[in-house]
């Protein structure tokens, strides 16, 4: 090989291309395909892992919302329960408030109208009372009046007799 | 390892050391050189003098049977790997697993950096690319022998030191890279591959000289036996561990990042009339202010 530099033989170029060739599609059939393919097998697997446990927290994240709303809910029930039954409460403990104060205004009044007959029939009774001890005494009047007058006449009489 | 011990096994490998050191010095004597220095740097650099017979049919360079051998190596152990390995990849992958993975993943990754929309090609190219240049620069370490056609033995050198295997990297990269700016762009795709004419030529010689500096350091220095002790861990090892990583890195980077830049498609900017108009009527204000 004279006149070319360095000894370049383009034969030999060729059977290196050649044996790169074939290295190339050895090494991409058993080697750089199967560990590229398995690679990206484990970044599927794991990236289905991922968005499965982001559904499953998106799920419980709704779930938990959905909860909390039921919640909130059930929590705005019992504040209208409660506020219904205080209402309630409130409307019983003001119906047996006035029930008290009308049966303690029939109280007051029957007894007022009790102590109104029991005056009125302590005065009769004192009336009578007075007019039994007024009778009485005019009469003891009376009595004593006539007795000495009797005893007076008796005397008379005893003088006369005499 | 309680003190005793680690005494023990230091004691133990300084003997050993020294008795390699004086049965290398007093077996070195004899060995027959068949060429000289000069001749062994000549020849890694023309290689004209050694050739090894391909299967009787033509006189190779010695580093197209060694990119053979390491084809066949890397082969072989993708083989392996696809029977015995991959099948029982796991899910949370082992420590061999997690190798494959990443060297994968570099390449992969490398690809989808460079060219987001069209890289699934380039991906496989840069690994096989990047392996390969890996492998067979650690490939020099092993020294694998042959018999040259003069019968002489010779340690196979990396395949990209030789220059047909270093050119036919840089072109194909070239070649690769131009595939990209037709898919990316059509027509247009290949002029602008064009307009960086030089970078076969300089990716070619790039790792050509990378790689044959790394083998002419590693002859000199094996060449004299007296330079053979405790410097080659230095050259011979960590030499050609970092270059085998820079090179591989160099090529595939610069491959992907050619390939993204032509493969990128190109948006026709929609001309914007009054701009021009408003700007041609400020240079005749202008123009006009300075004749007053």
């Amino acid at each position: 090989m004279t006149g070319v530099p360095l000894n370049v033989d383009w034969q030999q170029i060729l059977l290196h291309l050649l044996n790169f060739t074939i290295l190339f599609g050895a090494l991409y059939i058993l080697l750089y395909k199967p560990v590229k393919d398995f690679m990206k097998g484990r970044e599927d697997h794991y990236a289905e892992m991922d968005s499965k446990a982001e559904l499953a927290l998106a799920d419980a994240e709704s779930s938990k919302e959905a909860y909390a709303a039921k919640v909130k809910a059930f929590d705005e029930e019992v504040k209208a329960e409660k506020t219904e039954m205080s209402k309630a409460v409130e409307a019983e403990r003001e119906r047996r408030i006035s029930a008290a104060k009308t049966e303690a205004e029939k109280i007051v009044a029957d007894a007022r109208s009790a102590a109104d007959r029991e005056k009125s029939e302590i005065l009769a009774s004192a009336q009578k009372e007075i007019t039994d001890m007024v009778t009485e005494a005019m009469e003891k009047l009376t009595l004593e009046q006539s007795a000495s007058d009797a005893f007076d006449q008796f005397l008379d009489a005893a003088e006369e007799t005499k | 390892m309680s003190k005793s011990e680690r005494k023990k096994a230091i004691i133990i490998f300084s003997a050993l050391s020294l008795v390699f050191l004086i049965g290398a010095i007093l077996t070195g004597g004899n060995e027959e050189k068949h060429e000289s220095v000069q001749e062994v740097m000549r020849d890694s650099v023309l290689h004209d003098l050694n050739k090894i017979s391909l299967l009787g049919i033509k006189d190779v360079n010695p580093g197209l049977i060694a990119a053979f051998t390491v084809s066949g190596f890397l082969i072989v152990f993708a083989l392996i790997c696809r029977i015995f390995v991959i099948p029982r990849f796991k899910l949370v992958p082992g420590k061999f697993q997690m190798l494959l993975e990443t060297v994968v993943g570099i390449f992969d990754g490398m690809a989808k950096s460079s060219s987001e929309h069209i890289n699934s090609f380039l991906g496989a190219y840069i690994f096989t690319a990047g392996t390969y240049i890996f492998t067979g620069t650690l490939f020099e370490l092993f020294g694998v022998q042959a018999v040259t056609t003069a019968g002489h033995p010779i340690s196979l050198p990396a395949p990209l030191s030789d220059v047909n295997g270093a050119i036919m990297m840089g072109c194909l990269s070239y070649l690769v890279i131009m595939s990209g700016g037709i898919a990316g762009n059509g027509v247009k795709g290949i002029g602008k591959t064009l307009k960086d004419f030089s970078l076969p030529i300089s990716m070619s010689f790039r790792l050509f000289g990378a790689l044959l500096s790394g083998a002419l350091v590693t002859e000199l220095v094996y060449y004299y036996s007296a330079l053979s002790y405790v410097l080659p861990v230095i050259v011979g090892v960590l030499f050609t561990l970092l270059h085998a990583l820079i090179q591989a890195y160099v090529l595939t980077m610069l491959t992907s990042m050619f390939y993204g830049e032509v493969a990128e498609k190109v948006e026709k900017k929609p001309k914007d009339k009054t701009k021009t108009r408003r700007g041609k009527k400020r240079i005749t204000v202008v123009k006009q202010d300075r004749a007053s």
